[in-house]
Formats: structure tokens, C-alpha cells, sequence
């Protein structure tokens, strides 16, 4: 709760004015039935006249205004601290996410991080508005309610302590049998949606192969599986209605009843506090205390799920940010070099597993080399590069670039220093030019397009008929996957990197533009470091040095025609891209 | 260089939607970008929707019928329950010294009900009897005979309201439901039925969205919408009628109220729709980003770009606060003034009403009941108006899910189309000529044959028309001039069923379906044994790394697969054509995420499947193709070398380039 204060502080004033309006509607409700029995007890005992009508409908219009304003004013104070308290979240939820490292990342998942960022905060905000405004209105106007009752006749009053706790049970017996209901519905929509998707993705499959009716039929199942459900949800759920109604009638007709007799036997001894006027108001309150308890077991549904989001957003923000700037190191060093030596380096995905994805790594690089990686498959090639700029931190053994701890750099001038072109390629919504400058925002635009041609991205971008101002869409929908490779190299170029590390981006890159991007790295990269992982031989044929890995571990480490010569590993990869011939 | 406000809303604001257009080379991209979804959207044509919908609801005219039988009982059933206080409060009046003048309670509702309370205080002496008991005076007694009887009719009144009210629901809820459940198994059934264009062309995310967002819509209005608005205007009717016929001035005070009302609500409604799409596109983008630079976060830490991206969200967020206030305050005050002026509505008649009564010409009991009524009055008022901005939505969403309905399905096989069981696979294309648009010819003048046994590749740039191929040998798309043939017939006149089923496709980006392994690999060829499944995957060279799956082929495949690397899906996708006996065979890049290795396991599994089957390949790795019978160079939809890996080395044209490296692909 204390943590949650902090987006509470700024607006406090709104969070108390908010409900103090509030309030003033709730009073304004509470006395509207007072007056009904000042009318009609005046007429009963024919002490109304036409000023005193007047005057108690004007009593009564002063307070419907000052309810007005005060809901008026709860809504602009609710709007302002609610709206505030999201928008402030939010900000700071982006903030936290931002310094998330790679590990902190991959425990949550984009996907559900995206969630806890969106629908979540929205969950929280409407809650957090429907707090402001009902908080005290629902519960106020229930107490007040109860408050009246019972001044007005405490014996009448026992009416109500018999029939709201069996409706309160009532209403908790339904809800308790339709929460599973509901979720089983959820799942049945979740198969459903995922039918359709599947179906909708897979069309050509399915046209194929013709399964239109098997489809057909797995889709009927499906949805009458969730018309079922939806059909168990509901004939719970209308109950609910006839249920609060049979408790409202059953208390008006006691109340009724009893409070007839009562209205008799004050007149009969002479007692005038509660005559017909009261019991018309009585009959009023009743309404509006089960109502208002209706609204506050609503609130407490509405809630339950608000604090789920609650807690979802909560472990966001909690979350160890486990690698960053360690205390007392020197923020001003930058990478001059580009010397890279991994010594004794053994690194685990989870801590606790047996299988090491990395071990007993021992390697040095030297600046300006170029180096190629190659190995099969989740041999944790990928791994062993994201340590260099600290996407993850080794468990055991040290990185040196330099011949310093890559941990005694700041992290801003370790990634600085070091470009990387990830496997999993990203472009951003914006132009071309926008995504490109990412790598350096103060290029001019003669360095920008020089990058693109190293990256021999130049010549299709200029193609495009708004060149560098094209447009892309998310995640770079409207260009090919070889373009995209392209793209993303261009970028991470633009950085003019002392260290660059291209991770099997150019999959989808012919061999001849491969060949391209290779030549103009040696030329234009003469002095920076270059890893490459890649999947075919002629990637790293020529590089000055080529490491061969296998299960996390390196089994080879030399030049094309000494691995050839010595490596089986590296011959039988060899050998599947070259061979060939006989084939046919 | 973080971007302006203006920008990113530019670009962020119709992102935030799922589903991009998934092609394979050479189709048209993007297609209709910007179908808008969610709620909101007036219908253009409401008469033919709701013809078209009520003709869904129309099966259970006779359920409709009960349902609003059972609504208009209820209102009258509550408006009478309601009434009875009039009767008591004014019995406890006269006992307490009030003298109610006769003329007041002329009303003929009122006189109906009294007669019958009369009448059962009379006939059920013994029970009301024991019910009061004899604790009171003589008069006392009298007034307490006839409450008790009133109360007596109330319970009854009351058990029928409860009843009419649960019944009308429990039957609205089959309505809807079996409604609901034909509109969509409609609307699937149409979509098995529509050609491939339509998938083309419209995003995932978009069909998706009428599955899911406005069929609920729909759903929302039958079961809530619609009883709530019929039920408002009866019991309007039903509120004024009571109302006319106990007092006609204070039923004209309410009635003065009404426009306030109308208008007032109207007014802020407006108002805060207005704010409320403003707040949307900003929670839209806002959201868009996020989703973007989330998806992202890798590549943002790898650039050092979190500063920037924390200033551009800045800048959405304070967009968003601000839009959001105005429309949170907007939508906030409706309820407050609504409710309150209907509160000035009943202070004006209760104040009145007290004039009345000191005349002499209303009694303390119809004051009780028009307190009541003045409420009642406004409250359907607020429903309605509340609940057509619901019915709107639906009906766009209803009017969505027709036109995909009635958008036009795959054009039937012709009158004396054929059923092709014995398939061979010559395959013929002569001067096959195409486009998607008709202003855009992929394809020209194609023309090409392959004999059963032989295996014919496809080389080329994105867009040189490669995927289209395909796409016409099985129909997805119809070519325009030119004719394409299997063993001579001409394959506009098999029928497509048939046809299909003789070409087993294994394409680029293929999904997986949920279900076991096996299912999946089964999806083909749904009488395959066990131990031919198995034989397929080993063919494929899935089987080893399927038994190392938790529960191996009964391991559930869930999310596309999302356990398996993309190379392994490629895998069961493979396994799955494998184990198809048709005599085609398309490889659409099946193996361009398989590591060269595997890649060459898979092509010694398949040598022998090939032999007696027409494979077409399309691949981006020259590798893939090198030992094809022939390789077709394939650039701007013309072939414009073909041959052997051997012959067109020696041809030294684009293929040489390509192999040499001295050309590029795009």
C-alpha cells in the first residue's frame, strides 16, 4: 500500500476532494426522504399549508443543486486523481521496463509485460475512478440509510437485520457458483478464438489438404462447447435479479406490515414519532440500503479483479534489476580498442539447472580481427556473444575488453561501443531514416547512407518512391526479410562500433549480397572488431579466425583450412554445403 | 532524436491493432490497411441489418412473443405492487385523523384495487383473523383487516413479478444464445468457403475482430440491450397511464421534465463521445507504443535507446492524461445531472403535492406513490438513451459480419467437373498469364511442363512471381489466359476437392494446429496408421527430435507450436506432406530455417518419395535446388533461364551470377 502512495501524494488533494463531494450527494440522498415525511405527516395532521409546501420543495431543490454540484464535483476530482494516478504509473511502469535487463525480460515475456503495461494500468485506473466515486457513496449511503432507519424506529429496524444477511448469502451462494462457471466459459472462448486463428493462418493448409469440413465441424464443436457454458453462465446469473427483488419485496412487505401496526399503536397511546409520514419514508430507506448493498457487493466483484491487475503491475515495479552499473566504477571509460578475451567463462539460463548453456570458454580476440562462429543449433553461440556488451552476465570466468572487467565500463558505453545485430531482428514504426538514426542521431545524412550501402541497403531503399522517408510499418511489415536484415546491419553500423557482432543476420540475405556486406565490413571496419555467427561456411570462410562450438563448449578454434584439415565437426558441416554434386 | 506528438500519433495511431497481412513472396501486400476496429462505427444500411438479424431471431418468433408477454406482466405486475401503498398509507391516515376526500380516489385503478381488497378482507376472515390477531381496538382491527388483506394481494402481485422476470430472462438466454451460436457457426462456414484472396487481403487481426468483438456486441445487445429498451417503453407507457389516472397536474409536472431530460442527456452524451474517441486514439497509440518498444526491448538496450524511448512515451502519456481527463469527466457527469434533475423533477411534485393535499384534492398516499412514480419515470428515460449507443455498435458489428458473409465464396466447380482418384502428375502450364490486380502482371506467358519423378525448381528475387506459381497449380487464385493441365485434363475442370487433395504443400510460413504431434502430423490424411506417421516423420527427420519431446508423438502442441524451434516446425510440416500420397509435391522455402545438415538428411528421407511423385521447390539457398531436373531463373514473372544446375552453369547467365556470387537476389 505505502508504495502505491507515491502516485497518490501529487494529486492527495483531489483524492480527498473527490470523495468529499461525494459525500455531499450522499447526505443530500439520505435527507430527500425526510422531507416526503414532513409533507405527508403535515397533511396527516393538517398542519400543511401552502407555505410550508413551498418551502420544503425548496428545501428540496437547494439540496437536489448542492447534489448536483457535489457529483459534478466528484466526477472532475475523481477524473483528475484517477487519470493522474494511471498516467503517472504508466510513465513510470515504461521507466522500470526500460532498465530491465535481458534476463529480467525473458521472465516476464514481452507478450505479458505489453499486458501488465496496457490492460493492466487501465484495469487499475478504472478501479482506482470507481473507488473515488463509490467508495463512499454506495457504503455512505448504506450507513446513512441504516443510520435513519433506526433513528427512525430501531424496533422496525430488526426487519432489515433478518433479511440483508440471508440476501447477502443468497447473492454470495450465486456468485459463488458462477465464478466457475465463468472461467470455464473464458477457456471455451479462449478454444474457440483460437480455432478461428489457427483456421484463419492456416487457411492455405487447410484448403489444400481439404478440410474445410473437418474444420467446419471442429468449429461447431467448439462453439456449441461455448454455447453451453455460456448458457450454464447465464441461467446462473439471472437469478441474481429475481433474488435481490424477492428480498426487497419480502422486507417492504414486512416492513409494511409492522409498521402499520406500529403506526396504530403509537397513535393509539398517543406517541408521535413514527406515524404515516415515517413509515413512508421507512419504506424508502429499505430501497435504498438494499440497493446500496447490491452496489457494494458489485464493488467488492469489481475490485477483486483490480487487485489481481494490482499485483501484476506491483511485480513490474518490484522486479531486481539484476545487471547494471556497479557503484564506484569509472562512468567517463569507453571501449579504444576492441580487444576481447573470455577467460574460464561458464553461464547458466537458470541458476539452478545442471546443464551449463555455456562452459569452460576461453578465448581471445583481437582488435580488428575478424572472427566467425559456427556451430548447430542451441550450441549457445547466441550466449557467448550477448555476454560482451552484458545483455547477460557470465556465472563463472570474467570478459575483458581491452584487458578491462567489460563490468568496470558503464553500460552505456560498453553497448556504446559495442554493435550488435540480433537474431531476432526489430525495426520500428517511423521512416527508414528514423530507424536507421537509432544508431547515431547526429549522423549526417551522407554518413547515413553510407552505412546503408555497406549494408547494401542503399540501392533498394532509393527505390522506394519516398526513399529514406518510407514509412515503415510495425516491425517492418511492408519490406522483405532480406531488407530487413539489411536495415538492421545498416543501423548498427551507423554506430560506427569498435566492436560489431552480427548474429545470423543475414539468413535471409543471398550469398552474392553477403559476399557484399563482408567486402565492405573490411573496408569500411577496417579497425573494429568483428564477430560473426553464421549457419554457412562461406560466411566465415574468410574470416581471420573461425570458432567451432558444440553443446556450449568450443571444440575448435582456427582458420578455414586448418578446421578443414583437423576439425571433424566443422568438415561435416562442410561437407553438407558443399558436396552436392553426386545429388542429382 | 525523439519524435514530435504530431508524428507518433501519425504513426502510432492505427498500429495498435493485431494481425499484419502474411504473404508469401510475389502477393499483394498490405492490401486494405486500415480497417478500424472495435466498437463504434454507425451502421449505413440499418433497415437490411436488422431484417438480416431478426431473421436469426426470427426462428424463436414464439419464444420473442412469450418473452414480451412475460415483460409487459411484469411491468404491470410491478406498477400494481407498487400502487398498494396507496390503499395502506391511506387506511393509517384516516385512522390517524385524516379526512380523504372521496373524489380523490375516483380513479378506476384505484377503485378495481380497493374492491378486490374489500372483497378478500370479506371472503378470508378466518386467516387475515389469525394473522392480526386480537391485540387491537375495534377500528383498530378494521384498518388492520384490510391492510392485511392488501398485503395478501401483494405477495401474490409480487411472486408473479419475480416469476414473470426470471422466466422472460431464462428464456431471452436460449434466444440469444442459440442465435449467437448460428451466427458464428454461419459466419466459420463461410469463411471455409472464401477464397484465399480474402485472406489476402484482409488481416488476421481484422476476421478475427468480427469473431470475436462484434459477435460479442451482437450477443451484448440481444441479451441486454434490446429486453432493457422494449422493457423501458412499456413501462413508460405503463408509468404514465398509472400516473394520468391519479393526479393529471402532477403528471404534467413530470411530463414538463421530459425534455430536460431528452435534451440534456443528449447534449452530454455528445459531449462526452466526442472526448471519449479523442481519449481512445490517445490510449491507442499510447498502448502501440508499448506494445512496439516492449516487443523491442532487446534491440532498445542493444542502441542505447532508452532515454529516447522513455521522452517519446513521455510525450504519448501526457497526450493521453490530458485527452483522458476530459473524457473521464464528461463521461463521469452524466449520471450525477441526470439523476439529480430528476431529483428536482420530485422535489417540484412533492412540493405541489403538498398544495394539493392542503386543497383538499390529493390524498397522502398517491404523494407517496408519485415520489415513486417521478423516479420511476426518469430511470427508463436514462436506460434508453443509454443503451441505443450499445444497439448502434451492434448493428455496425452486425452489418460487419454480413459482409463477410456475403462476400463471394470460391467460384463452384464447373458442370462437368471430375473427380481425378488416379492422379499421374503431368503437369502442363502453357502461356499462363496473372495477376493479383489486374493492373499488375506477376506471371507472363509461363510456360512449363513436369513429368511424375521429376523434381522442377523455381530461383529468383522476391516478387519474381516464385509463391504464385504454386498458388495457381492449386487454385488459390484463377489465371487469367493460358491454361494449366494435369495429365491433359484442364484443372478449371476437376473438381477443387480433388484436385487439392492430389498436391500435398509444404509451405514457408506454415503453422501448426493445438493438438498432439501426432495430430498435427495427421492432418492430411486422417486414416493414416500409427507406424505410417511415424515413417513420415523419419522420412522428414522429426522422429528424433519428436521422441525427445516430453511425451513424445502425444506431446499437445499449443500457441503454433510455440515449444518448437522454427526449424522443427518446418520439420512436422515436412512430415505432414510426407505422409500425403498425393502425386504433387510443393516445397514452398520448407526448409529454410533446417540447418544444412539436417536439410541434407531430409533430402536422402525424400529421394525416395520423390521418385514417383512431380515436386515443384522454391527455395532461396541454391543449394536447396542443385540437384533438380530443371531450374527455372524466374525475373519480373518471365522464365528467363532454364535447365540443369550443370547446364546453366555453362549457360554463364543470371543463375552463374547467382551461384558466383556476382549478382544478388532480393
Amino acid at each position: 500500500m505505502k508504495k502505491w502512495m507515491k502516485y497518490v501524494k501529487p494529486y492527495l488533494l483531489y483524492f480527498i476532494l473527490g470523495p468529499l463531494c461525494m459525500i455531499i450527494e450522499v447526505i443530500g440522498e439520505v435527507l430527500m426522504p425526510l422531507y416526503l415525511a414532513e409533507v405527508i405527516n403535515g397533511a396527516v395532521y393538517g398542519t400543511l399549508t401552502t407555505e410550508s409546501s413551498l418551502w420544503a420543495m425548496v428545501k428540496m431543490i437547494g439540496t437536489a443543486i448542492m447534489m448536483m454540484i457535489g457529483g459534478v464535483g466528484g466526477s472532475y476530482f475523481g477524473a483528475k486523481a484517477s487519470v493522474n494516478f494511471a498516467a503517472d504509473l504508466r510513465a513510470d511502469l515504461f521507466r522500470k521496463v526500460q532498465t530491465y535487463s535481458f534476463a529480467n525480460i525473458d521472465k516476464f515475456s514481452t507478450g505479458s509485460l505489453v499486458t501488465r503495461l496496457t490492460n493492466d494500468v487501465t484495469q487499475l485506473q478504472n478501479f482506482v475512478n470507481m473507488m473515488l466515486r463509490m467508495m463512499l457513496r454506495s457504503p455512505g449511503m448504506l450507513i446513512g440509510g441504516v443510520i435513519m432507519a433506526i433513528k427512525l424506529s430501531p424496533s422496525l429496524s430488526i426487519v432489515m437485520a433478518v433479511t440483508i444477511p440471508l440476501l447477502l448469502l443468497a447473492i454470495t451462494f450465486i456468485i459463488a457458483r458462477g465464478m466457475p462457471r465463468f472461467s470455464k466459459m473464458q477457456t471455451k472462448i479462449d478454444t474457440l478464438n483460437s480455432t478461428v486463428q489457427e483456421n484463419i493462418t492456416n487457411v492455405r493448409v487447410v484448403k489444400s489438404f481439404v478440410r474445410e469440413d473437418f474444420e467446419t465441424e471442429k468449429f461447431g464443436k467448439a462453439n456449441s462447447e461455448l454455447k453451453g457454458a455460456g448458457m450454464s453462465a447465464m441461467k446462473n446469473m439471472i437469478f441474481m435479479q429475481p433474488v435481490q427483488t424477492f428480498f426487497m419485496y419480502i422486507t417492504t412487505g414486512l416492513v409494511i406490515w409492522f409498521g402499520s401496526q406500529l403506526v396504530i399503536n403509537n397513535y393509539d397511546a398517543g406517541i408521535t414519532n413514527f406515524s404515516v409520514g415515517e413509515l413512508s419514508s421507512f419504506i424508502n430507506y429499505v430501497s435504498q440500503i438494499l440497493f446500496s448493498l447490491m452496489m457494494v457487493t458489485m464493488m467488492l466483484m469489481i475490485s477483486s479483479r483490480a487487485l489481481a491487475s494490482a499485483k501484476r503491475i506491483r511485480e513490474v515495479l518490484d522486479e531486481d534489476i539484476d545487471i547494471k552499473d556497479a557503484d564506484g566504477i569509472d562512468t567517463d571509460a569507453k571501449i579504444e580498442g576492441g580487444k576481447i578475451e573470455f577467460r574460464g567463462v561458464a553461464y547458466r539460463y537458470y541458476k539452478n539447472s545442471a546443464e551449463p548453456v555455456l562452459s569452460d570458454i576461453n578465448l581471445t580476440i583481437e582488435a580488428g580481427q575478424t572472427v566467425g562462429i559456427i556451430g548447430s543449433t542451441g550450441c549457445g553461440k547466441t550466449t557467448l556473444v550477448s555476454l560482451i556488451p552484458r545483455l547477460y552476465d557470465a556465472d563463472e570466468g570474467e570478459i575483458l575488453i581491452d584487458g578491462k572487467n567489460v563490468k568496470d565500463y558503464s553500460l552505456y558505453h560498453l553497448r556504446e561501443g559495442v554493435g550488435m545485430v540480433l537474431q531476432k531482428n526489430v525495426l520500428f514504426s517511423g521512416t527508414i531514416e528514423d530507424n536507421l538514426r537509432w544508431g547515431n542521431e547526429n549522423a549526417t545524412d551522407e554518413e547515413m547512407m553510407a552505412a546503408a550501402e555497406s549494408a547494401q541497403a542503399d540501392k533498394f531503399v532509393k527505390n522506394f518512391t519516398n526513399g529514406y522517408q518510407t514509412e515503415l510499418g510495425q516491425g517492418g511489415v511492408n519490406v522483405s526479410g532480406g531488407q530487413k536484415q539489411r536495415l538492421c546491419i545498416a543501423r548498427a553500423l551507423l554506430k560506427n562500433p569498435k566492436i560489431i557482432i552480427l548474429d545470423d543476420s543475414t539468413s535471409a540475405v543471398d550469398t552474392a549480397t553477403e559476399a557484399q556486406i563482408r567486402k565492405a565490413f573490411s573496408n569500411e571496419l577496417a579497425a573494429s572488431t568483428k564477430i560473426i555467427i553464421a549457419q554457412r561456411i562461406s560466411s566465415v570462410k574468410d574470416a581471420d579466425m573461425i570458432v567451432v562450438m558444440d553443446d556450449g563448449r568450443i571444440t575448435g578454434v582456427g582458420t578455414h583450412d586448418s578446421l578443414l584439415s583437423s576439425n571433424t565437426e566443422y568438415q561435416e558441416i562442410y561437407n553438407s554445403q558443399i558436396s552436392g554434386k553426386a545429388g542429382a | 532524436m525523439a519524435r514530435s506528438l504530431e508524428t507518433l500519433q501519425k504513426q502510432y495511431h492505427s498500429t495498435h491493432k493485431p494481425g499484419a497481412p502474411q504473404m508469401g513472396g510475389g502477393g499483394p501486400r498490405g492490401g486494405r490497411g486500415g480497417g478500424q476496429r472495435g466498437m463504434g462505427g454507425k451502421p449505413k444500411n440499418m433497415k437490411k441489418t436488422v431484417g438480416r438479424l431478426l431473421r436469426y431471431v426470427g426462428k424463436y418468433k414464439a419464444l420473442l412473443f412469450v418473452v414480451l408477454i412475460f415483460m409487459m406482466l411484469n411491468t404491470v405486475a410491478s406498477l400494481v405492487g407498487g400502487y398498494m401503498t396507496r390503499p395502506i398509507i391511506n387506511q393509517l391516515s384516516e385512522y390517524v385523523g385524516l379526512e380523504v376526500d372521496r373524489e380523490t380516489l375516483s380513479s378506476p385503478i384505484y377503485q378495481a384495487l380497493d374492491t378486490a381488497i374489500r372483497a378478500l378482507k370479506d371472503s378470508a376472515v378466518g386467516f387475515i383473523g389469525g394473522m392480526v390477531g386480537d391485540g387491537f381496538n375495534e377500528k383498530a382491527t378494521a384498518v388492520m383487516f384490510y391492510i392485511a388483506a392488501t398485503i395478501m394481494i401483494l405477495v401474490c402481485i409480487y411472486a408473479f413479478t419475480i416469476l414473470t422476470n426470471y422466466l422472460q430472462a431464462r428464456v431471452m438466454v436460449t434466444i440469444s444464445q442459440n442465435s449467437i451460436e448460428k451466427i458464428r457457426n454461419d459466419l466459420f462456414t463461410k469463411l471455409q468457403k472464401l477464397p484465399v484472396r480474402f485472406f489476402d487481403t484482409h488481416p488476421t487481426g481484422e476476421v478475427m475482430s468480427r469473431f470475436t468483438n462484434d459477435v460479442d456486441n451482437i450477443d451484448v445487445m440481444l441479451n441486454n440491450s434490446l429486453t432493457s429498451i422494449v422493457s423501458g417503453v412499456i413501462s413508460l407507457v405503463g408509468t404514465f397511464v398509472f400516473m394520468v389516472t391519479t393526479n393529471i397536474w402532477l403528471t404534467l409536472i413530470t411530463v414538463v421534465f421530459v425534455p430536460f431530460f431528452a435534451i440534456g442527456g443528449a447534449k452530454i452524451a455528445g459531449a462526452s463521445r466526442k472526448y471519449y474517441s479523442g481519449q481512445q486514439a490517445a490510449l491507442g497509440a499510447a498502448n502501440g507504443y508499448v506494445e512496439e518498444t516492449v516487443t523491442g526491448q532487446k534491440v532498445v538496450k542493444v542502441f542505447n535507446h532508452e532515454s529516447t524511448c522513455c521522452e517519446e512515451f513521455e510525450t504519448l502519456n501526457e497526450d493521453l492524461r490530458d485527452k483522458q481527463m476530459k473524457a473521464q469527466f464528461y463521461g463521469g457527469i452524466m449520471g450525477p445531472i441526470m439523476h439529480n434533475t430528476s431529483m428536482i423533477s420530485y422535489s417540484v411534485t412533492i412540493g405541489v403535492g403538498g398544495i394539493l393535499m392542503v386543497m383538499g384534492r390529493l390524498d397522502p398516499g398517491a404523494l407517496q406513490l408519485f415520489a415513486q412514480y417521478s423516479k420511476q419515470f426518469s430511470m427508463p428515460i436514462n436506460n434508453i438513451s443509454q443503451q441505443t449507443a450499445a444497439i448502434f455498435s451492434a448493428l455496425a458489428g452486425a452489418e460487419r459480419v454480413f459482409a463477410v458473409m456475403d462476400e463471394a465464396p470460391e467460384t463452384p466447380d464447373g458442370e462437368g467437373a471430375i473427380d481425378m482418384p488416379d492422379m499421374k502428375g503431368d503437369v502442363v502450364f502453357e502461356n499462363v498469364t496473372f495477376g493479383y490486380n489486374p493492373d499488375k502482371v506477376i506471371l507472363k506467358n509461363l510456360t512449363l511442363y513436369a513429368h511424375p519423378g521429376q523434381k522442377i525448381a523455381f530461383v529468383g528475387s522476391t516478387g519474381a512471381g516464385k509463391t504464385t506459381v504454386t498458388n495457381l497449380l492449386s487454385r488459390f487464385y484463377d489465371i487469367e489466359s493460358g491454361t494449366i493441365t494435369i495429365d491433359g485434363v484442364n484443372i478449371k475442370d476437376i473438381k477443387r476437392d480433388s484436385l487439392r487433395s492430389n498436391i500435398a504443400m509444404v509451405l514457408q510460413d506454415t503453422h501448426l494446429f493445438t493438438g498432439t504431434v501426432m495430430e498435427n502430423i495427421r492432418y492430411g490424411r486422417p486414416d493414416a496408421t500409427d507406424d505410417e506417421v511415424v515413417q513420415a516423420a523419419k522420412t522428414a527427420s522429426a522422429h528424433s527430435f519428436i521422441m525427445r519431446l516430453e511425451n513424445g508423438y502425444d506431446t499437445m502442441l499449443e500457441g503454433d507450436g510455440a515449444n518448437l524451434s522454427q526449424g522443427q516446425r518446418q520439420l512436422l510440416n515436412i512430415a505432414r506432406a510426407a505422409l500425403s500420397k498425393a502425386p504433387i509435391l510443393v516445397l514452398d522455402e520448407a526448409t529454410s530455417s533446417v540447418d544444412t545438415r539436417t536439410e541434407r538428411h531430409i533430402e536422402h528421407g525424400m529421394d525416395r518419395l520423390m521418385a514417383t511423385r512431380t515436386t515443384f521447390v522454391i527455395a532461396h539457398r541454391l543449394s536447396t535446388v542443385r540437384n533438380s531436373n530443371a531450374i527455372m531463373v524466374l525475373e519480373q514473372g518471365e522464365i528467363i533461364e532454364r535447365g540443369t544446375h550443370e547446364q546453366l552453369l555453362e549457360m554463364k547467365g543470371r543463375y552463374y551470377e547467382l551461384y558466383t556470387g556476382k549478382r544478388e537476389l532480393d
